[in-house]
């Protein structure tokens, strides 16, 4: 096992590997680091290939030194090659990394088994987030199979089916009078006050790691090979850049090359009610203004993203861009994929769609490019967003009915 | 009354161990934060570079970030809370 210790990305500080997420000498966040050094490539290839059928075949790249139980399996979600939406949209090779099909039907287990795996091996007994949805699902899930007790601190607004499919696994919810950013710093003052694992502050430099079991998985199931452009959701900013983590640690352990043009080029999607690193790509900036979220893609609305300097930096790096989106292309995207695919993602996928057809009608993806875009959530989370969208035929139940709400008639003998 | 500081964790080693400060006379977030680095020695460095705050410093006033009021020039009144956070959580 490899991993090393905690060390911060703006100074390089380095700390143990505790519950900590800030280094205390100039504030900047902390990620985990590993020596790659002794690991053997090919041994390595032949552990993933032979492991669990989720995301622990690659415990060696995870923050642990042995693999930990965890008791509800996540990952190895499909990647499905969209021959369809390719063709609609003018492209030759797109591939959909559906991340719908985890417990909980969103990219979040992966984040929070990792999370709750770390919180378990230090020793906490109750675990805690904020959260609008899917965070709170996913941890009141994984605490739920693991044993702990759980505290889900949510906007007080959010929708009754998204309490409801928190409070099923027995979590404690908390609703708290205010927007998710209010909620965010609330619990970032109670994770100094309490002895409680928050997984998405105290001990967030690990539930990041789970994000780079994405970039692990496509890079599997692509046969050990790096697409050539990414088109990715961003909230916080932190799936998007550990994406390409996982990517760089596999071209340096030399179980992948870099595509033959470079890259891959990183795509960022926002929504234009809610799109702070957007806003300072166009702009040139590298920190982001905080924003006031208005958008249906409520999973993507942080207004005051954690990781935004660091998406913009790994967006500019690779060639790539952080594109918006509209509301109602954001609707579009959703039929789009669903239409094309039959994958039917959440808002958060609808953004990333749209992107994806955004560039492909600006003309900036080459038609001979591999591209993979990651749908993060079911779309019956969030299924006002279509409420408008979807129409329906309603007849008598007679022949005649149907026949003539469809201009049949007579078409079945001819 | 003065203003009254919430302190951070990561920074009460620089402030013995105090979670709270008061700060009298100050008009600005500005001078709230003058007065504190005043009153504990290198705390500047910990949360500035060049006068202005690290990117990955957040700092409220009444629970609003600054950066939706008037950055450090926001004005402050006798009563009001100033609280200071590490900008590096969430993820929702």
């Amino acid at each position: 096992m490899a991993v090393e210790a905690l060390r911060c990305k703006e100074c390089g500080e380095r700390y143990p590997l505790d519950a900590r997420y800030v280094c205390e000498r100039c504030f900047g966040p902390l990620e985990v680091e590993y020596d790659l050094s002794a690991i053997d490539a090919s041994a390595l290839r032949a552990r993933i290939e032979s492991g669990p059928a989720s995301i622990w075949r690659y415990a060696d790249l995870l923050p642990f030194a042995t693999p930990p139980a965890s008791p509800l399996p996540v990952g190895l979600t499909p990647l499905v090659r969209a021959d369809r939406l390719a063709e609609r949209l003018g492209l030759g090779e797109v591939w959909v990394k559906n991340d719908a099909a985890n417990p909980t039907h969103s990219f979040k287990d992966r984040v929070v088994a990792v999370a709750i795996a770390k919180a378990r091996e230090l020793g906490y007994s109750v675990v805690a987030c904020a959260s609008t949805g899917n965070l709170a699902q996913a941890v009141a899930a994984h605490a739920a199979a693991a044993g702990l007790d759980a505290y889900v601190f949510i906007p007080a607004d959010l929708e009754r089916e998204k309490v409801l499919a928190t409070g099923v696994y027995g979590a404690k919810i908390v609703a708290v009078e205010g927007t998710y950013d209010d909620v965010n710093r609330l619990c970032t003052e109670l994770s100094a006050e309490r002895e409680w694992a928050f997984v998405n502050v105290n001990v967030r430099p690990y539930y990041a790691e789970g994000s780079k079991t994405l970039g692990y998985e496509i890079a599997e199931q692509l046969g050990f090979e790096l697409p050539d452009r990414v088109v990715c959701p961003i909230a916080s900013g932190s799936m998007f850049t550990k994406i390409a983590r996982a990517f760089d640690e596999l071209v340096e352990l030399g179980l992948v090359a870099r595509p033959e043009r470079g890259g891959p080029i990183f795509c960022g999607a926002q929504a234009a009610g809610c799109a702070p690193v957007a806003e300072a790509f166009a702009n040139g900036w590298d920190v982001c203004r905080p924003v006031k979220p208005n958008t249906i893609a409520k999973s993507l609305a942080i207004g005051n993203p954690a990781d935004g300097p660091y998406a913009l930096e790994l967006a500019r790096r690779s060639g790539g861009t952080i594109e918006a989106v509209s509301d109602r292309e954001i609707v579009e995207g959703i039929e789009l994929l669903a239409e094309t695919t039959g994958i039917f993602p959440e808002t958060a996928g609808g953004v990333t769609v749209a992107v994806l057809r955004k560039l492909a009608e600006q003309g900036k993806i080459a038609p001979d490019e591999r591209v993979v875009v990651l749908n993060t959530g079911e779309g019956l989370k969030t299924l006002d967003a279509i409420a408008d969208a979807v129409e329906v035929i309603r007849i008598e139940p007679r022949l005649e009915a149907f026949d003539r709400a469809f201009g049949l008639a007579g078409a079945a003998a001819s | 009354m003065g203003v009254t500081v919430k302190i951070p964790t990561q920074l009460r080693s620089v402030t013995g161990g105090e979670a709270e400060a008061v700060i009298d006379g100050a008009t600005t977030v500005g001078e709230v934060l003058d007065r504190l680095y005043e009153r504990y020695e290198g705390l500047r460095d910990r949360i500035s570079d060049d006068g202005a705050l690290r990117r990955f410093v957040n700092v409220y006033v009444g629970g609003e970030d600054i950066r939706f009021l008037d950055g450090l020039e926001t004005p402050v009144q006798d009563g009001d809370e100033v609280t200071i956070l590490p900008a590096v959580a969430g993820g929702r």
